[in-house]
């Protein structure tokens, strides 16, 4: 009679999607609820935090309740943030954009050529260019970023856009995704069709493989978006004038004005830190659906 | 395969071998060249410098080289402590979520990725905010248990920046496990229920082995990352120079060498030490936790 009531139970609970519901007794599942929402509260009161003291005035920021509004100052701050030094810091929001933008573009169709030629040509020196892909992700920022620097200033390019853009066109990472996902949707066998068609291999990429690659393609430009997005070493290497600067390293350095000239932008600093998270909260919502079968399948395999 | 295919297909991946002998290959070259040199005053130093040979010297004072090697330490031993922390929770959390409806999951797990979408400064801005004595909420809440905290005491130092990793990290590695876990074959369970398999049994015997993969893969990504944390350090020492020193963490020592004491040769020759810590660190790490699995 056990046997069969615990074997009915699971029946029920796979009709609500799930073969193995393990919180099978009413307590235990409301144990699992609590340590979730517990969890869920650590990851979002940093937030929620930050979002209600981007509203308040100086006086609020240091006096009221940090979880709780105290007063609505968010359009002054956005007005003080945008005209700060001459609104620099829509210049250093243009440039984040136009690195992780423009940068992640180029990066991503090179990825995307060197991942489909890796997994469906067999050519001499190919598991060389492999190996480079994966060891390349062992190798230090700080090896790579300091000689280039030092080259960079040699041809010219420190402090001006290209440094930025330049790095972001190899990206091992998106080529080791792009080999995956080409692994996983395109067939050999439609690559030889085409062929026989009498398509040629730059034109079979282009109007059939790269069509086939938009949500593989799209995902590698979401992190290697992000990736550029989020960038400080790099950055802080080789852009030294303010005007070239991204997000981040304009946010770092209103931070340590305080300590250097005893300026406090805490309030500047803050609404600054929430805007800079909205393309990312964008970002993250447009790949949403790629979570499991795109970030995981490419950590995995 | 045709032979003049094979070669259609390697061209596709020229311009990326390109670009990787440009802004991988050469500039590491570069970095061994150059930490094989010193560079040598002539007379007072007014007379510019000169390249010299020094051979190993360099790598000779890095190893030597207490800052340095301390570190490394530092971070070493900051790593065993967190890493470990921050994937018990990973693993843990994927585990509830595993033995919820998928609906419920989804909700929870959006829930819980919010931290890994903030930009790793915009984070490290946060929290140092919630530490700090004047804006932050965390020094009233603990006033009201009889706590005195200061998040910026050199004690308290490294845990403010682990609990900060950690926040950060959480997210990702536990959809990483959590979707490992989803690919344990569901027959398992019930076989081992109608044996009389408890459900933390389950967890601990079926569950957690299944898994070992892609705690492996997470544990070896955050010691590449741990081992050159800069970001965070860099942004406590903005708030408190006086305990964040400008060589807490080898990255900050390396960035100083280059940038504030000029000495690029030095600088070159610690991240090659750098780059051999991490590899021999992955190394071990990979041979330590395939060994268990044997």
């Amino acid at each position: 009679m056990t046997l069969i009531e615990e074997r009915a139970e699971p029946r029920t609970v796979r009709r609500l999607g799930r073969p193995d519901a393990a919180a099978r007794t009413r307590g235990g599942q409301r144990f699992l609820l609590l340590g979730l929402v517990l969890a869920s509260m650590y990851s979002l009161f940093p937030v929620w935090w930050l979002l209600v003291a981007s509203t308040k005035d100086r006086t609020g920021l240091y006096q009221s309740n940090g979880l709780w509004f105290s007063g609505w100052h968010l359009w002054t701050n956005l007005h003080q943030l945008f005209t700060y030094e001459d609104g620099i810091f829509l210049r250093w929001t243009a440039n984040s954009f136009l690195y992780a933008g423009v940068g992640s573009l180029g990066g991503t169709l090179l990825a995307l050529l060197t991942g489909y030629g890796l997994a469906r040509f067999q050519f001499p020196g190919r598991n060389l260019v492999f190996a480079c892909v994966v060891g390349s992700f062992l190798i230090p920022i700080a090896l790579l970023t300091l000689p280039l620097y030092l080259l960079f200033s040699e041809i010219g390019w420190v402090d001006t856009p290209w440094a930025m853009l330049v790095p972001c066109l190899i990206n091992p990472f998106s080529v080791y995704l792009a080999k995956v996902y080409t692994e996983a949707t395109i067939p050999y066998e439609l690559l030889e069709a085409a062929r026989i068609d009498g398509a040629g291999e730059l034109r079979i990429f282009f109007s059939i493989v790269l069509r086939m690659m938009t949500t593989g393609g799209a995902t590698v430009f979401l992190l290697a978006f992000v990736n550029t997005w989020n960038a400080f070493f790099l950055p802080l290497t080789v852009l030294r004038g303010e005007e070239n600067w991204t997000l981040n390293l304009g946010l770092y350095n209103w931070s340590g004005k305080r300590l250097e000239s005893g300026v406090d932008l805490t309030g500047l600093v803050l609404t600054g830190a929430l805007l800079s998270i909205v393309p990312m909260a964008i970002m993250m919502v447009a790949m949403r659906r790629y979570w499991r079968s795109g970030v995981t399948l490419g950590a995995l395999k | 395969m045709i032979r003049s295919q094979r070669w259609k297909g390697a061209a596709f991946t020229v311009p990326f071998q390109l670009g990787f002998v440009f802004l991988y290959l050469l500039p590491i070259g570069y970095a061994v060249y150059e930490s094989l040199y010193r560079e040598q005053q002539s007379g007072l130093g007014l007379g510019g410098s000169t390249e010299t040979f020094a051979g190993l010297d360099n790598y000779r004072h890095g190893v030597t080289d207490s800052a340095f090697m301390g570190s490394v330490l530092r971070v070493v031993l900051f790593a065993c402590v967190q890493i470990p922390v921050m994937l018990v929770v990973s693993l843990v959390l994927a585990l509830f979520l595993d033995a919820l409806t998928s609906k419920v999951a989804g909700r929870f797990r959006i829930l819980l990725l919010v931290p890994y979408m903030i930009p790793g400064v915009v984070a490290a801005l946060v929290w140092i905010n919630l530490y700090s004595p004047d804006v932050g909420p965390l020094t009233p809440f603990g006033k009201v248990f009889g706590f005195d905290w200061n998040f910026f005491a050199p004690s308290m130092v490294w845990p403010s920046i682990g609990n900060l990793l950690t926040w950060h990290g959480v997210g990702y590695n536990m959809v990483i496990i959590y979707s490992a876990l989803q690919g344990v074959p569901r027959e398992l369970f019930e076989a081992a229920r109608l044996d009389g398999a408890s459900e933390l049994r389950i967890a601990l015997s079926i569950k957690i082995p299944f898994v070992r993969g892609a705690l492996v893969l997470t544990g070896m990504l955050s010691i590449i990352q741990m081992l050159q944390i800069f970001n965070e350090p860099a942004l406590f020492r903005n708030i408190t120079p006086q305990t964040v020193s400008d060589g807490f963490t080898p990255i900050m020592i390396i960035y100083n060498q280059a940038f504030n004491a000029g000495n690029y040769h030095y600088a070159a020759a610690l991240s090659v030490l750098l780059a051999l810590v991490l590899g021999v660190a992955s190394f071990l790490f990979y041979r330590l936790t395939a060994k268990e699995a044997d």
